[in-house]
């Protein structure tokens, strides 16, 4: 029995369906909410939820069936129309204009174009984010704010329309563990003020935490409805991907010779961002070594010096015992380091070429031109490859690889790095954002390029995915490395002390 | 030196100064707009080819001055009109559209002229603005000439520079504006058009550049020349740039622009001017200018959807 089972029902969905061409998003959903409640919609990337939550808000229309909002039906199509029923909703993507300050967005839209302000609208943004913990600073401007506090923002947004139904878009997709934490305290306080949530995710132990209720969606349909405390983990996910399914955990293995070491390195500062303080780490065949460590500690630093973006102030580098003079990202790379960036929008793809332009793109001045000629039907043949591959689902190698989704993406860098056989392997934040069965893909591809001999080192800031997959662990702190770890050897809340930089001291004493 | 110091304190250098940067004011706030709200208007030199013939024209076939202004300022807006169906609803490319608009806009102000005037050789003149007499404020000594003598259409220059801040900053309509050049899905998000708030914008800037253009006519001179504009657009997109896309700099920017002209125009006359070539006189402003672009907008902050297409629902 949910909670708020018998209270009234204040969003009926029923027999939603909406198609892209020959992709059914979503096939007859039905959904119902009632007051004071937090449901999960759950599932995969491209399980059909977004378009679900945008056909609510009137962003897209529906083929077929209809929207209820407090017993009365509502005009499909119309953005303002749902706000005006009380539906606020919270994108993945923020909609904030970094220009403007916190409480100039939130008035946005609210008032009459050529009405003067309203008097008390600070009043009312301060009160809400009172009332709800949303501790934020009214004439701060959006663009200097973290991602936390843009979140607390779009809600504020939501809340100061008078909403009573959220409905947050994977909220958490962008927020740290705290973060978090404080999120869904505001969602309970929302529910205890008689405020209804929607909730999208795809982390089972959010959604778990949370949720009243779960309503899960598959390729479009919904495949299940299970009140939270009914239910586990491991029953969610089968019910995700249609199937048991558990991420892959690497054994242990002998390692290998050295393939990478770095030698005493040191770079710069970058404002407030620590550059790396002495830094010896070696990379052996065989083996994963996993970074730890609270973003922005230095890792980006690292994997600039790894794949040749930036160049040691001070100490050496060092490549098959052989020491390294000059090193640049072509260098890097025809000395078979693969790398998969962190940002995979910026820095791993380009997102108006297509999938053919972006597969060559680290080779196409060797293998796939000749005398200064591009071999498109080369270049058309590799992607084709990496398409079947590594399971990259796409219309074609025509499509800009913008209108992928994060996992496919992901794939398709994936199958762009291992393409060459590389010897050392930079995995920056592989499966961030991804789906559960993208996330057990790619860290299952990476297990087997650790068995068939590579060096791979894997930077995250999820310990789970760290102590899962790592041969050896180190912990990254203010640009210092802590010692490494191997397999077993160390607890969650162990290497949390190192993260948080508290064991540096003890070791800098010793 | 002190030739240059005599024209900096005389007073006819100022109101030549005054004069000069109005036009450059009006088109530089259409600009403003248009690219607050995303859309970079590169038709504004054509549409105000358009704005000083269509105002000159009309006050010429017996329309009362401010009728000539209204005139100019409709025949803008219906460019704006052609610019913003093409680029907002349609997604083109701004640059395109726009250069595109300045030719055509161009060639329809020499189409329209050699059809209404076949015979004539040289253009006939109007009576344009006279300057304005203010009680008190133009009998000042000095400051009365400098500054208080000039046409109601320079006041009305300031007056739209005023309103323009003050509805960017002030009003609902402002933040739209400002919203929608930043990050249209905000506006979408709220339940406002991102459609109509950039093409209402675009119409508006493009009316403004129009009596920016009309001004030439019916105010500084009192004829129609082809080539009267002469590059002013662009100058106005650059102040727009100097400006950091506030109204405020972007007309302390066009006063100082004009300073730079009036002083080369006098510096020409001066011993200086019988050494040097005159055409590093006629470069002066625009070197000045780079140089203060390159000062001024060092941290500017660009509208960051400027030039970004909307297409709704794409990712």
């Amino acid at each position: 029995m949910s909670k708020s089972e018998g209270a009234e029902v204040v969003l009926r969905l029923d027999r939603i369906s909406k198609s892209f061409g020959a992709l059914k998003a979503n096939d007859s959903v039905s959904l119902t909410l009632r007051r004071g409640e937090v449901v999960a919609l759950l599932g995969e990337n491209g399980a059909g939820k977004t378009t679900l939550m945008n056909i609510l808000f009137g962003h897209y229309v529906a083929d077929d069936g209809e929207v209820e909002v407090f017993g009365q039906p509502l005009p499909p199509g119309n953005p303002r129309a749902a706000l005006a029923a009380g539906v606020g909703m919270v994108h993945q993507h923020f909609t904030l204009a970094g220009n403007l300050t916190v409480l100039e967005n939130i008035r946005l839209g609210t008032e009459h174009l050529w009405a003067r302000r309203h008097p008390d609208a600070r009043g009312k943004v301060e009160r809400l984010s009172r009332d709800f913990g949303l501790s934020v600073h009214p004439d701060a401007k959006v663009c200097r704010l973290s991602v936390g506090e843009r979140q607390r923002v779009e809600i504020l947004k939501a809340l100061y329309r008078d909403a009573r139904i959220l409905i947050l878009d994977e909220p958490t997709a962008v927020l740290t563990p705290q973060e978090s934490e404080a999120l869904f305290a505001t969602l309970r306080k929302a529910t205890g003020l008689g405020l209804s949530v929607i909730f999208i995710s795809h982390k089972l132990h959010e959604v778990m935490a949370i949720a009243d209720r779960c309503i899960v969606l598959r390729h479009g349909r919904v495949v299940g409805e299970v009140d939270t405390h009914a239910t586990d983990k491991g029953a969610l996910a089968a019910m995700m991907v249609g199937g048991e399914l558990s991420l892959p955990r690497a054994e242990a293995r002998a390692p290998g010779k050295v393939l990478m070491q770095l030698d005493s390195v040191t770079t710069p500062d970058h404002g407030a961002v620590p550059g790396l303080k002495q830094v010896s780490l070696a990379l052996r065949a065989g083996q994963i070594t996993g970074l730890a460590g609270v973003s922005g500690n230095g890792q980006a630093a690292l994997a600039e010096v790894i794949a040749g973006l930036a160049l040691p102030s001070a100490g050496t580098l060092s490549l098959h015992d052989a020491r390294i003079t000059d090193w640049s990202p072509r260098v890097a790379l025809s000395n078979g380091v693969g790398r998969i960036p962190e940002d995979r929008h910026h820095q791993g793809s380009i997102g108006d070429f297509d999938l053919t332009e972006n597969a060559v793109l680290e080779a196409y001045r060797t293998r796939f031109s000749r005398r200064g000629w591009m071999n498109w039907r080369a270049a058309r043949a590799f992607a084709q490859e990496i398409i079947a591959g590594y399971d990259v689902r796409c219309p074609g190698p025509e499509t800009r690889i913008r209108l992928l989704s994060g996992g496919n993406m992901q794939k398709l860098i994936l199958g762009r790095a291992m393409a060459s056989g590389p010897d050392i392997i930079l995995a920056n934040q592989p499966v961030r954002g991804l789906d559960v069965g993208a996330i057990a893909y790619v860290q299952g591809q990476l297990i087997a390029a650790r068995d068939r001999g590579a060096a791979v080192l894997l930077i995250s800031e999820d310990l789970d995915e760290i102590m899962g997959l790592s041969d050896v662990i180190h912990v990254i702190s203010q640009g210092r490395l802590s010692p490494g770890f191997a397999r077993g050897s160390m607890s969650a809340a162990d290497l949390g002390l190192w993260m948080a930089g508290q064991k540096f001291e003890g070791a800098d004493a010793a | 030196m002190t030739e240059i110091i005599d024209i900096l304190i005389s007073a006819s250098f100022w109101a030549a100064v005054i004069r000069i940067a109005s036009p450059l004011i009006l088109a530089t706030m259409g600009e403003l707009i248009c690219e607050r709200a995303g859309v970079l208007n590169l038709g504004i030199e054509g549409i105000m080819v358009i704005g000083a013939f269509t105002g000159w024209m009309a006050v010429y076939q017996g329309m009362p001055l401010w009728g000539g202004v209204a005139v100019a300022m409709l025949a803008g807006m219906l460019f704006g009109l052609l610019h913003s169906t093409l680029t907002v609803p349609f997604g083109l490319s701004q640059h395109v559209v726009g250069l595109g608009v300045t030719l055509f806009a161009t060639a329809a102000a020499s189409f329209a002229y050699r059809l209404m005037l076949p015979e004539v050789t040289s253009p006939p003149k109007i009576q344009p603005f006279q300057p304005l007499d203010i009680p008190v404020l133009s009998d000042l000594p000095w400051l009365g000439q400098a500054l208080f003598s000039q046409t109601a259409l320079t006041w009305a220059a300031f007056a739209v520079a005023g309103i323009v801040a003050f509805t960017l900053y002030r009003t609902p309509l402002g933040l739209a504006v400002r919203a929608v050049g930043e990050n249209p899905a905000a506006v979408e998000a709220q339940g406002l058009s991102v459609t109509g708030l950039r093409m209402g914008a675009v119409m508006v800037g493009s009316g403004l550049m129009a009596v920016g253009g009309a001004f030439l006519t019916l105010s500084a001179f009192s004829s129609f020349f082809f080539e009267m504009v002469n590059g002013r657009g662009w100058i106005c997109i650059a102040l727009v740039v100097f400006g950091a896309w506030k109204p405020g700099k972007a007309v302390l920017g066009a006063i100082l622009f004009a300073a730079f002209d009036a002083l080369q125009i006098r510096l020409q006359q001066t011993s200086m001017g019988a050494v040097l070539p005159y055409q590093l006189f006629l470069a002066l402003p625009f070197i000045l200018s780079i140089l203060a672009l390159i000062l001024m907008s060092r941290r500017a902050e660009v509208p960051a959807a400027l030039m970004v297409p909307y297409n709704k629902g794409e990712r």
